[in-house]
């Protein structure tokens, strides 16, 4: 019975990732390489990236009822490979796997998915968008109109998807890089989605709306073998600006920051290393680790100081990979709401 | 002191090393056929763990389909993105090996904790077995080495395995916790899929339980024969040795010390002893376990490790229970000494005095356990009961021959006045104390004989019979899909044959899981098939649909028989025509007419198919070259049958085999006896020798003693057999199996395991005969000059 070891040597990409394991993402086996001053190809590039060893369709949501009470929602379809390309039926090199979740002031539910690829239980279309595994989907027609759904033992969403803005292209032009010795990936955003419909929860359904943000990575070695973990901030602020940054956390202590600052038409300003800066304030044990639910967020560029608040600390994602994903509120230099992913914390 | 006080203790030994060797061995046979089997059984019991671990099987609940045994991955995929959480399993066979092809993503069990350590992170490209199934597998195979993995399986990816297997298909989903909110339901995705529940699916452990239990009886039975040497061994070197402990106490020993020496000195050779039975034990295990391995895959399709691992559990419960066994006989001898009179004479006939009170005492033991052998036989249920009843049984009986013997002994002594005779009377029941222990051995191994070859014996001609009841059809036929099984239909009716259609499925009758069977009724239905009872006219009640025929098995658990009626469906019960015996497997079986069973199940068509016909190899050919039919879908009846028979008799070889075992260890029980006896008698033969007999004639007498009192043994022997035969036919196979079987008798058998009882007897009592006949004159005489 030790399945979650051999998912984790299965999916160690994603667990490089996700966990910082020390030299596991440090050779490419053949895979592509995001290389600088990408040219995006759409809709193709919505779809999946085969000869890559990850990639991410990741959506997190700020919601609200009809009461006020405030809601969190994640859908997140992984792809990790075993080896470039693709192959038909079992013989296919390609593992998917998909996480879930609805975070409210005082519950958390989380759910997972996995699935081989070839054989139709998951995949991603790029046109018409259409994003599955098992019962779960996120399609449309086009990429800016879409529905969305997931199902867990407990809890289930239903959900439909409108971005009133444009695609936003992290780092250089989708060129991100992730630490100092140049390792990188293709990362763009759409963080101006609409987003209304029903969750299902213990306690009955809830209509609810909100603002949604979808986060498109695909790399083939993001992290350096000295980096332990990472901090992810989607910040989106009452004026309409955004703020996407991210602290890669290295074994030496030191911190890797890169950001992007979203104005409310969709224009961008990347910031690297050292502009960003994120300083826990306030530390929640969970599962049995001190994880800071408490942040002081800074982009003096942008004259940003800002506090963020998670709504529901115990926002931990207690799955076959372990982490801390769950909404923020902020507060501050400016005032808004977001969402946080912290992996790592051992 | 204590040295020298040692050195006496142990010259006993140096002076009388038959019965140092009488100990030793009587220790070591009665752990090694003990520990044998412990071996067998937690080998076996280690193999099904693996198996349970490694393929989570009888864990969770299944999605199988209705007929067959294939899902197409379509089905899969399908099922899973209508929000079915499943996972794929293939189950195939390469050769010798099982192969078993798992989604690691999906499935709820792992492959092993070394696939961590071993793996390249390419877990796809090989499979998983341990080092002996890899052995058996293509060279050209890519197999990690696992030895958690249960022996016979090889584990790996479904696309390697599909791969292997040359399938493209799945065998079963393993339907997962935590199935999500709004699932559909499987009749509208998949409506040739059902849900089999995990209780449901018989646990091997448990299935198999009954087979090591009859291991576990022989084991225990040759281990109290064993400690019938050993107690009758202690019993005989302490009486030897009072005059020592005496002289030694009066040099000044402390009682205390003199215990503690003795105490120190039994258990370090009983030690000894059991370590040279777990040697044996050992080997008998390994000799025996290739039988008991085929054995248990022919019966329940368990796969068991061919090679022993040396595993404490079995080795620690010998040496155990050898300590225990010595360490009670021991208790009551250091009681007596204890209690001796510091100068307390010895002599011989205090000892038969003794025991004339444990005579008393086993008579009563005898009459207790045979009382309560009563109503457990009357009242009694389940498996161990049945056990218990048997214990009592023997128990009751070996403890009564002793006092039964004396009785007969009295008897003939006073009807006697040849003076010869009436001293060979006297002196049979003088020396009885020192063999009863023996003669109790002999008379357990000899009814264990007559009652396990009577269940044999009995099993094989109802078998035999079943099988030719069963197998009437010359040709056996499977077909891969409807449209093939019309085909077949029309291709047979046009030739005017008796066909058998069967159409089986699996559902839940009463609570109990069975195998659900639609048949036409023909003439060869109505002219082989025996019932065990009928109403009148069943098969044309069955015929019209208006009953059904239920297997002995599912009439016993569910408590029906024929009259009563039994609910199919929620909304059908049908009343019970017959009952038939079913001696092929422990499942239950409802059996009705084809027409019923379509209205029932109208998706399954008759897959499998019985032809009669007067040329079998012609309509063989014809049918593989007309219909297409692959000709390793048919089976003829002659293959059947051997192939049938070939697990039956495997199925024994292990209960024969530990027969003939016990016999020897019994006849090694007399031997002993009779030469340790042997120098303890020599006051008592002085004076008849004296008297005027010869020395031969003597020893001629000493043999005719025993056959006589293996004679006696036998003939006590032979209803004891006969109801431990009627014991295991109609209470424990009813309970491991759920069929009585009728009970046949062999005369003929039983006088040659008669013959060899005398022969055994005989032989045990050559030795010390020949020694008597060759005592020199001078130690006869010396019993006349002094006393010891």
């Amino acid at each position: 019975m030790n399945a979650k070891i051999l998912i984790l040597l299965i999916l160690f990409p994603f667990s490089a990732v996700a966990q910082g394991f020390g030299g596991l993402g440090a050779t490419a086996d053949n895979f592509a390489m995001p290389t600088a001053n990408p040219r995006f190809d759409f809709p193709a590039d919505h779809g999946a990236h085969p000869d890559y060893r990850i990639e991410w369709w990741y959506l997190t949501a700020n919601l609200r009822g009809p009461d006020g009470t405030d809601y969190g929602l994640q859908w997140t379809l992984f792809r990790t490979a075993l080896a470039p390309g693709e192959a038909a039926g079992w013989q296919s090199p390609q593992i998917w796997f998909a996480h879930a979740a609805v975070t409210t002031k005082d519950q958390h539910f989380a759910t997972e998915r996995f699935a081989r690829g070839g054989i139709g239980q998951a995949g991603v279309q790029a046109s018409p968008f259409r994003a599955w595994i098992d019962e779960w989907a996120l399609e449309g027609p086009d990429f800016n109109t879409m529905t969305l759904n997931a199902t867990g033992p407990d809890f289930g969403y239903d959900m439909a998807l409108k971005a009133e803005g444009p695609l936003v292209f992290q780092g250089d032009n989708g060129f991100s890089v992730k630490s100092a010795q140049g390792q990188a990936s293709y990362y763009y955003s759409q963080p101006f989605f609409q987003i209304d419909g029903t969750l299902d929860l213990p306690t009955g359904k809830v209509a609810v709306t909100g603002t949604a943000w979808l986060d498109r990575e695909w790399s083939s070695q993001p992290l350096s073998d000295q980096q332990s973990g990472w901090d992810w901030f989607s910040l989106s602020f009452a004026d309409g600006s955004k703020l996407m940054g991210f602290q890669l956390r290295q074994t030496d202590d030191t911190r890797y920051t890169s950001s992007t600052w979203i104005d409310a038409d969709g224009t961008t300003t990347p910031y690297g290393d050292g502009s960003f800066t994120a300083t826990p304030l306030v530390e929640t044990q969970v599962a049995g680790r001190d994880i800071p639910t408490g942040w002081r967020v800074t982009l003096p560029e942008r004259g940003v100081d800002v506090a963020v608040n998670a709504l529901n600390p115990n926002a931990w994602m207690d799955l076959s990979i372990p982490y801390w994903e769950g909404p923020v509120t902020v507060s501050g230099s400016h005032t808004g709401q977001g969402y946080l992913e912290m992996t790592g914390y051992e | 002191m204590i040295a020298s006080c040692l050195r006496a203790l142990l010259s006993h030994w140096r002076r009388n090393p038959v019965q140092l060797f009488a100990y030793l061995a009587g220790l070591a046979l009665a752990t090694a056929l003990w520990s044998g089997v412990q071996a067998i059984n937690s080998e076996a019991r280690a193999s099904y763990d693996a198996a349970a671990q490694t393929l989570g099987e009888g864990q969770f609940d299944l999605v199988i389909p209705r007929q067959g045994s294939s899902i197409s991955v379509d089905h899969y995929v399908a099922l899973r993105r209508a929000g079915w959480l499943v996972s794929p399993v293939l189950d195939g066979r390469l050769g010798d090996v099982r192969l078993v092809g798992i989604d690691p993503v999906t499935s709820p069990t792992g492959i092993g904790a070394n696939t961590a350590q071993t793996s390249t992170g390419r877990p796809f490209d090989t499979v998983f077995a341990n080092s002996e199934t890899a052995a058996l597998l293509d060279p050209a195979v890519t197999v990690t080495h696992d030895p958690s993995i249960a022996p016979g399986i090889a584990i790996g990816d479904i696309g390697v395995v599909q791969t292997l297997l040359q399938r493209d298909d799945l065998s079963r989903l393993i339907l997962l916790e935590g199935q999500p909110l709004g699932q559909p339901d499987l009749a509208t995705i998949a409506p040739a899929l059902r849900i089999q529940p995990a209780q449901q699916v018989g646990d091997v452990a448990q299935l198999t339980d009954s087979f090591h239990l009859n291991l576990t009886a022989f084991g225990l039975l040759s281990f109290a024969v064993g400690l019938f040497i050993v107690h009758s061994t202690i019993g005989l070197a302490f009486e030897q040795r009072r005059g020592m402990i005496r002289t030694l106490r009066s040099l000044g020993v402390p009682l205390r010390l003199l215990i503690t020496l003795i105490t120190a000195e039994m258990m370090i050779l009983a030690l000894i002893g059991a370590g040279v039975g777990i040697l044996l034990g050992y080997i008998i295990a390994a000799v025996l376990l290739p039988d008991v391995a085929a054995t248990l895959r022919g019966l329940y399709g368990a796969e068991i490790s061919g090679t022993l691992a040396l595993r404490a559990s079995w080795w620690a419960s010998g040496l155990l229970l050898a300590v225990v066994g010595t360490g009670v006989a021991l208790s009551s001898r250091i009681w007596q000494i204890a209690h001796m009179p510091l100068l307390a004479s010895v002599k011989p006939r205090a000892w038969v005095i003794a025991t004339a009170s444990r005579f008393r005492l086993q008579s009563i033991g005898a009459i207790v356990l045979l009382g309560v052998a009563l109503p457990i036989a009357l009242i009694g249920d389940g498996l161990l009961a049945g056990f218990a009843l048997l214990g009592c049984l023997l128990i009751g009986a070996a403890l009564a021959l002793p006092a039964l013997a004396a009785t007969l002994l009295t008897l003939l002594e006073k009807r006697t006045t040849a003076p010869v005779c009436g001293w060979f009377w006297a002196d049979t029941r003088q020396q009885l104390p020192g063999l009863s222990l023996a003669l109790m051995a002999l008379m357990l191994a000899v009814s264990a004989n007559i009652g396990v070859s009577t269940m044999v014996s009995s099993f094989r001609l109802t078998f035999v019979a079943f099988l030719d009841q069963r197998l009437a059809p010359e040709l056996f036929l499977t077909v891969e899909n409807a449209a093939q099984s019309a085909q077949l239909e029309a291709f047979l009716h046009e030739r005017n044959l008796e066909v058998l259609p069967l159409l089986r499925t699996e559902t839940t009758v009463a609570g109990l899981p069975v195998d659900l069977y639609g048949v036409r009724v023909g003439p060869t239905y109505r002219d082989s098939w025996a019932f065990l009872d009928a109403a009148p006219a069943a098969w044309d009640r069955v015929e019209r649909g208006d009953a059904v025929v239920l297997n002995e098995q599912l009439a016993r658990r569910a408590g029906l028989w024929v009259g009563d009626k039994v609910q199919l469906t929620p909304d059908l019960t049908m009343p019970i025509a017959a009952v038939v015996g079913d001696y092929g497997n422990p499942q239950g079986q409802v059996i009705l007419s084809q027409t019923l069973f379509q209205t029932l199940q109208p998706d399954i068509y008759a897959s499998q198919f019985g032809i009669r016909t007067d040329d079998a190899p012609a309509l063989r050919a014809q049918i593989v070259d007309t219909l297409g039919i692959d000709d390793n879908a048919i089976i003829s009846q002659a293959a059947i049958k051997a192939l049938s028979l070939e697990v039956f008799e495997k199925t024994f070889v292990v209960t024969s085999a530990l027969n003939i075992l016990t016999l020897g260890v019994a006849s090694f029980a007399i031997l002993m006896s009779l030469l340790t006896l042997a120098d303890l008698r020599v006051p008592q033969l002085a004076p008849v020798w004296a008297l005027g007999l010869t020395r031969r004639h003597l020893g001629w007498l000493e043999l005719l003693r025993a056959v006589l009192l293996a004679g006696l043994v036998f003939l006590c022997a032979l209803p004891l057999g006969l109801a431990l035969a009627w014991v295991l036919l109609s209470v424990i196979n009813v309970e491991a199996f759920g069929w009585k079987l009728p009970m046949y008798l062999f005369p003929f058998e039983y006088l040659q395991l008669g013959g060899y009882a005398l022969i055994a007897a005989v032989l045990a009592a050559m030795w010390p005969a020949l020694r008597l006949m060759r005592t020199p004159p001078a130690t006869l005489l010396r019993v006349f000059a002094s006393e010891r």
